[in-house]
């Protein structure tokens, strides 16, 4: 057990400091990526003319100041020393504020976005999945439910968000056209406050769910069904256990194991979708963060997104993997 | 095969009625052929105008005619995800078969490196090469989607060939000194033509969709047409704001058809192969 504890958070580790170091190396290895260049270039565009000499100057004041200084193993070794204290450097074009600060003003709305509807589309779409599969599809609303989720499936993410949008912000103006809370707003702890965000939260909210809960339905029914099959489930009905136990005993814990690592896996891919929906709702979180960092080359925000993703994905799976022994008895800490 | 197909469109009614819709579509793409307008010139008729017989679909803030830039869009998207689809057919059958056959650690490194393309996240991937390439053209938009499209069909590729190499007739062949080479391809091609199929649509509607959204984010050529930048330059143009929906409309309704034709051909086929998953709805 403690083996097995020690073996998986090594491997976490691992996995974090193989992933920052690519993330380190990658963006500086392309010469177009260089942010002094791109400023630089950026300033000769607005039509100013400078000579060869100031941008000599220019180039060799900013490298100083955006701490590029020095090979790139020195620059390395800085960048773990700062990152172990919590300091993720400065933003390249909002030139001084630290990326942690950008990092905090963003995080929180992806977190309560994304996080709180892959949970709750994960809770619904199992139980319904669970309740659809064990009564069997002759129930009219298990029908229902199977037909819209398989319409659903195909349809890309991206077309289903913008149709949402178009329906309900443009045809039927109830819910705004996007940003997280009205523009120019102070947000503070009062009832308003809370109503102006959910109000911004319901369509990317909305969109994410439909996505969420017809997969997992999908995905439970199925297991459900198969689950059904196997001979302990006769044997207890044989023995005249109650339909609710056998519902909750011995089919909905053993079809539950997949679906947890199905949450892990998908946690994992939160960060893949947060950039898609995010961009179209306008949505102030990391997705946008990211989007934009990388069309200004501000990869040091890049970077921080990038490492809090990793971090927080290895650290998801480290607790699932830690935990589904205790959910599923059949799995031995190995 | 071909007779399966026949059985399966005679007996399945999704087969049926989306291999029409497929085709209606196709049909659709065709009509690109006799397009009176140029897809890439505008201002070639009077902008924003409604839907009439003339203009079946309305016309664009560019100016262009609706129908007859949707045939365009259409095929253009069509065959972007079919090159592509042939490009992972080809990656995911080799390395597949290459992997299952040779087994040992030519399977062991293969199967990683697959693993890898499975877990990169493609999206920041692809903004990434945008700010390198400038624009991403399309033929290196069908080589970055193919780089990351093979690898779940070239796991499930390994996993039939590793039963199909403990078969009689893998090792008939094998003691009658035919070679690997012809052994995987008279032998083995076969019975992967099925399976090949299958997720051939279903990495259709993938690259579609990849395509899709990528191109209405702007990463793309967004001077071909093809239904994301059609989609791009309407929302550009604030079609919906302006009240022009029959911009945004038309391209939705066909590429969500598209994608549910697709979809359950793919669905009816991988039932047809793999019966096990047809027991639910006789028994149910």
């Amino acid at each position: 057990m403690i083996r097995y504890f020690i073996r998986r958070v090594i491997v976490f580790l691992l996995v974090v400091i193989i992933g920052v170091t690519i993330i380190f190396f990658i963006p500086r290895a392309i010469p177009q990526l260089n942010p002094v260049e791109v400023l630089i270039r950026r300033i000769q565009m607005s039509g100013q003319y400078m000579d060869p000499n100031s941008i000599e100057l220019m180039r060799e004041s900013l490298t100083k100041l955006y701490g590029l200084e020095g090979g790139i193993f020195e620059q390395y070794i800085r960048f773990w020393q700062g990152l172990l204290a919590g300091d993720l450097g400065p933003s390249f074009s909002s030139f001084p504020t630290p990326v942690i600060n950008l990092i905090k003003v963003a995080l929180p709305w992806t977190i309560g976005l994304l996080a709180t509807t892959t949970i709750l589309s994960w809770i619904i779409g199992t139980i319904l999945g669970a309740l659809a599969g064990y009564s069997g599809r002759n129930k009219t609303w298990s029908r229902i439910f199977e037909t819209l989720a398989n319409a659903v499936r195909p349809v890309p993410y991206y077309i289903l968000a913008l149709v949402l949008l178009l329906l309900f912000s443009y045809i039927w103006p109830i819910f705004p056209t996007g940003g997280g809370s009205t523009i120019g707003y102070k947000i503070s702890f009062d009832l308003k406050s809370i109503l102006i965000i959910l109000k911004h939260a319901i369509l990317p909210a909305v969109s994410l769910l439909i996505i969420g809960i017809g997969s997992w339905f999908l995905n439970m029914r199925n297991l459900t069904a198969l689950i059904l099959k196997e001979e302990y489930v006769t044997f207890a009905q044989l023995a005249k256990i109650s339909d609710s136990i056998i519902f909750r005993k011995y089919v909905m814990r053993n079809a539950l194991l997949p679906q947890i690592t199905g949450l892990a896996l998908q946690l994992g891919l939160i960060f893949n979708g947060t950039i898609i929906t995010e961009l179209v709702f306008s949505y102030p979180g990391l997705g946008t963060l990211i989007y934009e960092a990388i069309n200004t080359s501000d990869y040091n925000v890049v970077m921080g997104v990038s490492i809090f993703s990793i971090v927080a994905v290895s650290l998801g799976t480290l607790i699932i993997d830690i935990l589904s022994p205790l959910i599923d008895p059949r799995v031995r800490y190995r | 095969m071909w007779s399966a197909l026949k059985e399966l469109y005679k007996y399945d009614k999704r087969f049926k009625i989306s291999t029409r819709i497929f085709l209606v579509i196709v049909l659709f793409m065709c009509l690109s052929a006799v397009s009176p307008y140029d897809p890439r010139s505008n201002y070639v008729t009077p902008v924003n105008l409604a839907p009439t017989a003339a203009h079946p679909f309305g016309t664009t803030s560019k100016g262009q005619d609706v129908f007859w830039n949707m045939t365009f869009a259409l095929r253009n998207s069509f065959f972007i995800s079919l090159a592509i689809v042939i490009v992972t057919r080809i990656i995911a059958f080799f390395i597949g078969t290459i992997a299952g056959y040779m087994g040992g650690i030519v399977d062991s490194i293969l199967m990683t490196i697959d693993d890898s393309f499975i877990i990169l996240p493609i999206l920041p991937i692809l903004i990434f090469l945008k700010l390198i390439l400038g624009r991403i053209d399309f033929p290196s938009l069908i080589l970055i989607l193919s780089l990351f499209g093979w690898a779940w069909d070239a796991r499930l590729v390994r996993s039939i060939v590793l039963t199909l190499r403990e078969r009689e007739f893998s090792y008939t062949s094998f003691f009658s000194g035919r070679n690997t080479i012809r052994t995987i391809l008279k032998e083995y091609l076969p019975h992967l033509y099925p399976i090949l199929l299958a997720t051939g649509i279903n990495n259709m509607i993938w690259s579609l969709g990849m395509e899709t959204t990528i191109s209405t984010l702007g990463l793309t050529a967004i001077d071909v047409p093809t239904v994301g930048t059609t989609i791009f330059w309407a929302l550009q143009h604030q079609a919906f704001v302006a009240g022009i929906w029959w911009w945004i409309v038309f391209p939705v309704i066909f590429v969500v058809l598209l994608f549910l034709s697709l979809y359950f051909l793919s669905v009816s086929l991988s039932e047809f192969i793999d019966p096990r998953l047809r027991t639910y709805e006789v028994e149910g």
